[in-house]
Protein backbone atom coordinates (compact mmCIF):
# COMPACT_ATOMS: atom_id res chain seq x y z
CA UNK A 1 0.00 0.00 0.00
CA UNK A 2 1.07 3.51 -0.59
CA UNK A 3 2.45 5.68 2.13
CA UNK A 4 -0.73 7.55 2.97
CA UNK A 5 0.62 10.45 4.31
CA UNK A 6 3.58 10.98 1.62
CA UNK A 7 0.25 10.74 -1.01
CA UNK A 8 -2.09 13.38 1.52
CA UNK A 9 1.24 15.39 1.29
CA UNK A 10 1.44 16.27 -2.34
CA UNK A 11 -1.87 14.75 -3.48
CA UNK A 12 -4.47 16.97 -1.64
CA UNK A 13 -2.58 20.49 -2.60
CA UNK A 14 -3.80 19.37 -6.15
CA UNK A 15 -7.21 19.08 -5.44
CA UNK A 16 -8.57 22.67 -6.84
CA UNK A 17 -6.46 22.58 -10.06
CA UNK A 18 -8.24 18.68 -10.79
CA UNK A 19 -11.82 19.87 -9.13
CA UNK A 20 -12.05 22.98 -11.47
CA UNK A 21 -10.75 20.63 -14.31
CA UNK A 22 -13.44 18.25 -13.72
CA UNK A 23 -16.25 20.97 -13.40
CA UNK A 24 -15.46 22.17 -17.29
CA UNK A 25 -15.10 18.68 -18.62
CA UNK A 26 -18.59 17.51 -16.58
CA UNK A 27 -20.13 20.72 -16.69
CA UNK A 28 -21.98 19.65 -13.77
CA UNK A 29 -21.18 19.40 -10.20
CA UNK A 30 -22.14 16.16 -8.91
CA UNK A 31 -20.17 14.82 -11.51
CA UNK A 32 -16.92 16.81 -11.13
CA UNK A 33 -17.37 15.57 -7.35
CA UNK A 34 -17.76 11.68 -8.10
CA UNK A 35 -14.82 12.14 -11.24
CA UNK A 36 -12.66 13.81 -8.56
CA UNK A 37 -13.52 11.08 -5.69
CA UNK A 38 -12.50 8.30 -8.29
CA UNK A 39 -9.64 10.01 -9.26
CA UNK A 40 -7.92 10.57 -5.83
CA UNK A 41 -9.00 6.22 -5.16
CA UNK A 42 -7.21 5.78 -8.50
CA UNK A 43 -4.12 7.80 -7.96
CA UNK A 44 -3.79 6.48 -4.20
CA UNK A 45 -4.38 2.50 -5.54
CA UNK A 46 -1.41 3.21 -8.21
CA UNK A 47 0.50 5.76 -6.33
CA UNK A 48 3.08 3.23 -6.20
CA UNK A 49 3.83 3.67 -10.10
CA UNK A 50 4.50 7.37 -10.22
CA UNK A 51 7.90 7.45 -10.07
CA UNK A 52 9.03 10.34 -7.58
CA UNK A 53 10.64 13.45 -9.40
CA UNK A 54 8.01 13.76 -12.25
CA UNK A 55 5.25 15.78 -12.25
CA UNK A 56 2.22 14.67 -10.10
CA UNK A 57 -0.41 17.36 -11.60
CA UNK A 58 0.72 16.11 -14.70
CA UNK A 59 0.17 11.94 -13.78
CA UNK A 60 -3.13 13.08 -11.46
CA UNK A 61 -4.82 14.86 -14.30
CA UNK A 62 -4.24 11.98 -16.92
CA UNK A 63 -5.97 9.52 -14.33
CA UNK A 64 -8.42 11.92 -13.88
CA UNK A 65 -9.19 12.78 -18.20
CA UNK A 66 -8.92 8.60 -18.26
CA UNK A 67 -11.72 8.20 -16.02
CA UNK A 68 -13.88 11.22 -16.96
CA UNK A 69 -13.50 9.35 -20.76
CA UNK A 70 -14.48 5.87 -19.75
CA UNK A 71 -17.27 6.36 -17.15
CA UNK A 72 -18.92 9.67 -17.57
CA UNK A 73 -18.59 11.08 -21.00
CA UNK A 74 -20.93 8.45 -22.69
CA UNK A 75 -23.47 10.29 -20.62
CA UNK A 76 -23.21 13.82 -22.22
CA UNK A 77 -24.22 15.25 -25.66
CA UNK A 78 -21.16 15.36 -27.38
CA UNK A 79 -20.86 18.10 -29.92
CA UNK A 80 -19.35 17.15 -33.52
CA UNK A 81 -15.71 18.39 -33.92
CA UNK A 82 -17.62 19.49 -37.32
CA UNK A 83 -19.39 22.17 -35.01
CA UNK A 84 -16.62 24.78 -34.89
CA UNK A 85 -16.61 26.95 -37.35
CA UNK A 86 -13.18 28.50 -39.17
CA UNK A 87 -12.14 31.82 -37.02
CA UNK A 88 -9.74 33.64 -38.14
CA UNK A 89 -6.32 34.18 -36.10
CA UNK A 90 -6.20 36.65 -33.16
CA UNK A 91 -10.35 37.34 -33.22
CA UNK A 92 -10.81 39.31 -30.17
CA UNK A 93 -7.87 41.38 -30.55
CA UNK A 94 -8.53 42.70 -33.87
CA UNK A 95 -12.31 43.38 -32.69
CA UNK A 96 -11.44 44.65 -28.50
CA UNK A 97 -7.72 45.47 -28.63
CA UNK A 98 -9.04 49.16 -28.65
CA UNK A 99 -10.67 48.81 -25.20
CA UNK A 100 -7.07 48.94 -23.41
CA UNK A 101 -6.25 52.51 -25.54
CA UNK A 102 -9.45 53.84 -24.64
CA UNK A 103 -8.97 53.75 -21.15
CA UNK A 104 -5.89 55.60 -20.66
CA UNK A 105 -4.24 53.99 -18.01
CA UNK A 106 -5.36 50.69 -17.26
CA UNK A 107 -4.16 47.39 -18.74
CA UNK A 108 -5.95 45.29 -21.39
CA UNK A 109 -5.75 42.78 -18.61
CA UNK A 110 -7.58 44.68 -16.01
CA UNK A 111 -10.22 45.63 -18.91
CA UNK A 112 -10.50 41.90 -20.40
CA UNK A 113 -11.56 41.12 -16.43
CA UNK A 114 -14.39 43.64 -16.49
CA UNK A 115 -15.37 42.88 -19.45
CA UNK A 116 -15.76 38.96 -19.12
CA UNK A 117 -17.47 37.63 -15.75
CA UNK A 118 -16.61 34.26 -14.32
CA UNK A 119 -19.45 32.83 -15.22
CA UNK A 120 -19.21 33.89 -18.78
CA UNK A 121 -15.40 32.84 -18.93
CA UNK A 122 -16.40 29.26 -17.56
CA UNK A 123 -19.46 29.22 -19.62
CA UNK A 124 -16.95 30.37 -23.22
CA UNK A 125 -14.81 27.01 -22.33
CA UNK A 126 -17.68 24.99 -21.18
CA UNK A 127 -19.07 25.47 -25.04
CA UNK A 128 -16.10 24.15 -26.61
CA UNK A 129 -16.78 20.75 -28.08
CA UNK A 130 -15.10 18.65 -25.55
CA UNK A 131 -11.23 17.47 -27.49
CA UNK A 132 -10.64 21.58 -27.90
CA UNK A 133 -11.69 21.62 -24.51
CA UNK A 134 -9.61 19.60 -22.82
CA UNK A 135 -6.61 20.77 -24.94
CA UNK A 136 -7.35 24.52 -23.96
CA UNK A 137 -7.99 23.74 -20.53
CA UNK A 138 -4.56 21.93 -19.44
CA UNK A 139 -2.67 24.33 -21.93
CA UNK A 140 -4.42 27.83 -20.74
CA UNK A 141 -5.75 27.17 -17.45
CA UNK A 142 -3.41 24.35 -16.25
CA UNK A 143 -0.20 25.64 -17.68
CA UNK A 144 0.83 21.99 -19.37
CA UNK A 145 3.85 22.29 -21.86
CA UNK A 146 2.67 20.24 -25.51
CA UNK A 147 4.75 17.00 -24.36
CA UNK A 148 2.53 16.80 -21.07
CA UNK A 149 -0.88 17.30 -22.92
CA UNK A 150 -0.09 14.91 -25.85
CA UNK A 151 0.80 11.96 -22.73
CA UNK A 152 -2.26 12.88 -20.65
CA UNK A 153 -5.08 12.91 -23.75
CA UNK A 154 -3.06 9.95 -25.53
CA UNK A 155 -2.25 11.84 -28.96
CA UNK A 156 0.13 13.33 -30.83
CA UNK A 157 1.84 16.90 -30.22
CA UNK A 158 0.95 17.58 -33.65
CA UNK A 159 -2.81 16.71 -32.78
CA UNK A 160 -2.52 18.98 -29.70
CA UNK A 161 -1.04 21.91 -31.17
CA UNK A 162 -3.83 21.22 -33.96
CA UNK A 163 -6.37 21.35 -30.84
CA UNK A 164 -4.88 24.62 -29.34
CA UNK A 165 -5.00 25.94 -32.54
CA UNK A 166 -8.74 26.05 -33.15
CA UNK A 167 -9.95 25.77 -29.87
CA UNK A 168 -8.45 29.25 -28.66
CA UNK A 169 -10.04 30.63 -31.52
CA UNK A 170 -13.17 29.25 -31.10
CA UNK A 171 -13.15 30.49 -27.32
CA UNK A 172 -12.33 33.81 -28.59
CA UNK A 173 -15.43 33.72 -30.78
CA UNK A 174 -17.41 32.58 -27.97
CA UNK A 175 -16.16 35.22 -25.34
CA UNK A 176 -16.44 38.13 -28.47
CA UNK A 177 -20.65 37.31 -28.59
CA UNK A 178 -20.75 38.12 -24.80
CA UNK A 179 -18.62 41.19 -25.34
CA UNK A 180 -21.72 41.85 -27.83
CA UNK A 181 -24.71 41.30 -25.36
CA UNK A 182 -22.90 43.63 -22.75
CA UNK A 183 -22.79 46.54 -25.57
CA UNK A 184 -18.96 46.54 -25.99
CA UNK A 185 -18.69 45.61 -29.31
CA UNK A 186 -20.56 46.25 -32.10
CA UNK A 187 -22.32 43.29 -33.47
CA UNK A 188 -21.58 41.62 -37.09
CA UNK A 189 -19.00 42.27 -39.90
CA UNK A 190 -15.01 42.33 -39.85
CA UNK A 191 -13.15 45.40 -37.94
CA UNK A 192 -11.04 45.42 -41.38
CA UNK A 193 -11.52 44.24 -44.83
CA UNK A 194 -8.16 42.26 -44.19
CA UNK A 195 -8.18 39.66 -46.18
CA UNK A 196 -10.79 37.55 -47.87
CA UNK A 197 -12.79 36.55 -44.96
CA UNK A 198 -15.30 33.74 -45.33
CA UNK A 199 -19.24 35.44 -44.48
CA UNK A 200 -20.48 35.09 -41.36
CA UNK A 201 -22.96 33.05 -41.56
CA UNK A 202 -26.30 32.27 -39.39
CA UNK B 1 5.36 43.09 -43.17
CA UNK B 2 6.53 39.52 -43.81
CA UNK B 3 8.41 39.78 -40.08
CA UNK B 4 5.43 40.62 -38.39
CA UNK B 5 3.39 38.00 -39.91
CA UNK B 6 5.62 35.32 -39.06
CA UNK B 7 6.03 37.42 -35.85
CA UNK B 8 2.14 36.66 -34.90
CA UNK B 9 2.08 33.14 -36.49
CA UNK B 10 4.84 32.25 -33.86
CA UNK B 11 2.38 34.56 -31.04
CA UNK B 12 0.71 31.27 -29.69
CA UNK B 13 4.27 28.77 -29.77
CA UNK B 14 6.02 31.58 -28.02
CA UNK B 15 3.61 32.59 -24.78
CA UNK B 16 3.35 28.35 -24.75
CA UNK B 17 6.95 28.96 -24.33
CA UNK B 18 8.15 26.28 -27.32
CA UNK B 19 10.33 28.13 -29.61
CA UNK B 20 14.17 27.76 -29.51
CA UNK B 21 16.20 30.36 -27.97
CA UNK B 22 16.79 32.33 -31.56
CA UNK B 23 13.11 32.00 -32.00
CA UNK B 24 12.21 33.58 -28.68
CA UNK B 25 15.01 36.28 -29.00
CA UNK B 26 14.21 36.82 -32.98
CA UNK B 27 11.14 37.72 -31.80
CA UNK B 28 11.84 39.74 -28.98
CA UNK B 29 13.80 41.94 -31.19
CA UNK B 30 10.63 42.39 -33.37
CA UNK B 31 8.71 42.98 -30.37
CA UNK B 32 11.25 45.54 -28.97
CA UNK B 33 11.01 47.71 -32.89
CA UNK B 34 7.35 47.37 -33.24
CA UNK B 35 4.48 48.27 -31.28
CA UNK B 36 1.52 46.81 -33.30
CA UNK B 37 2.85 43.15 -32.80
CA UNK B 38 3.88 44.18 -29.06
CA UNK B 39 0.28 45.25 -28.26
CA UNK B 40 -1.30 42.06 -30.16
CA UNK B 41 1.15 39.89 -27.60
CA UNK B 42 0.40 41.81 -24.79
CA UNK B 43 -3.47 41.63 -25.36
CA UNK B 44 -3.25 37.60 -26.34
CA UNK B 45 -0.72 36.80 -22.61
CA UNK B 46 -3.69 39.08 -20.73
CA UNK B 47 -6.27 37.03 -21.85
CA UNK B 48 -4.68 33.81 -21.09
CA UNK B 49 -3.95 35.22 -17.36
CA UNK B 50 -7.90 36.61 -17.35
CA UNK B 51 -9.35 32.71 -18.80
CA UNK B 52 -7.07 31.36 -16.13
CA UNK B 53 -8.02 33.48 -13.07
CA UNK B 54 -11.49 32.95 -14.07
CA UNK B 55 -11.62 29.30 -14.42
CA UNK B 56 -11.02 28.49 -10.26
CA UNK B 57 -13.23 26.75 -8.50
CA UNK B 58 -13.12 26.01 -4.78
CA UNK B 59 -13.30 22.73 -3.52
CA UNK B 60 -16.30 22.46 -1.52
CA UNK B 61 -15.26 21.04 2.08
CA UNK B 62 -17.76 18.12 1.91
CA UNK B 63 -16.16 16.68 -1.43
CA UNK B 64 -12.42 17.25 0.51
CA UNK B 65 -13.33 15.76 3.88
CA UNK B 66 -14.84 12.75 1.71
CA UNK B 67 -12.08 12.40 -0.27
CA UNK B 68 -9.64 12.11 2.91
CA UNK B 69 -11.58 9.65 4.45
CA UNK B 70 -12.18 7.57 1.06
CA UNK B 71 -8.60 7.36 1.10
CA UNK B 72 -8.28 6.76 4.80
CA UNK B 73 -10.28 3.66 4.37
CA UNK B 74 -8.32 2.44 1.74
CA UNK B 75 -5.84 1.96 4.66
Amino acid sequence: MADQATFAEQAMPLMSSLYSGALRMTRNPADADDLVQETYLRAYRGFKGFQEGTNLKAWMYRILTNTYINSYRAKQRRPEESELDEVEDLYLYKRLGGLEAASLGRSAEDELMDTFSEAEVKAAVEALPESFRMAVLLADVEGFSYKEIAEILDIPIGTVMSRLHRGRKALQKGLFDYAVTHGLADEPSDPEPVTAAPATER
Amino acid sequence: MADCNKTLRELYQYLDGHLTEDDRSHIQHHLDDCSPCLEAFDFEAELRTVVRNRCTDQVPDALRNRIAQAIEAEG
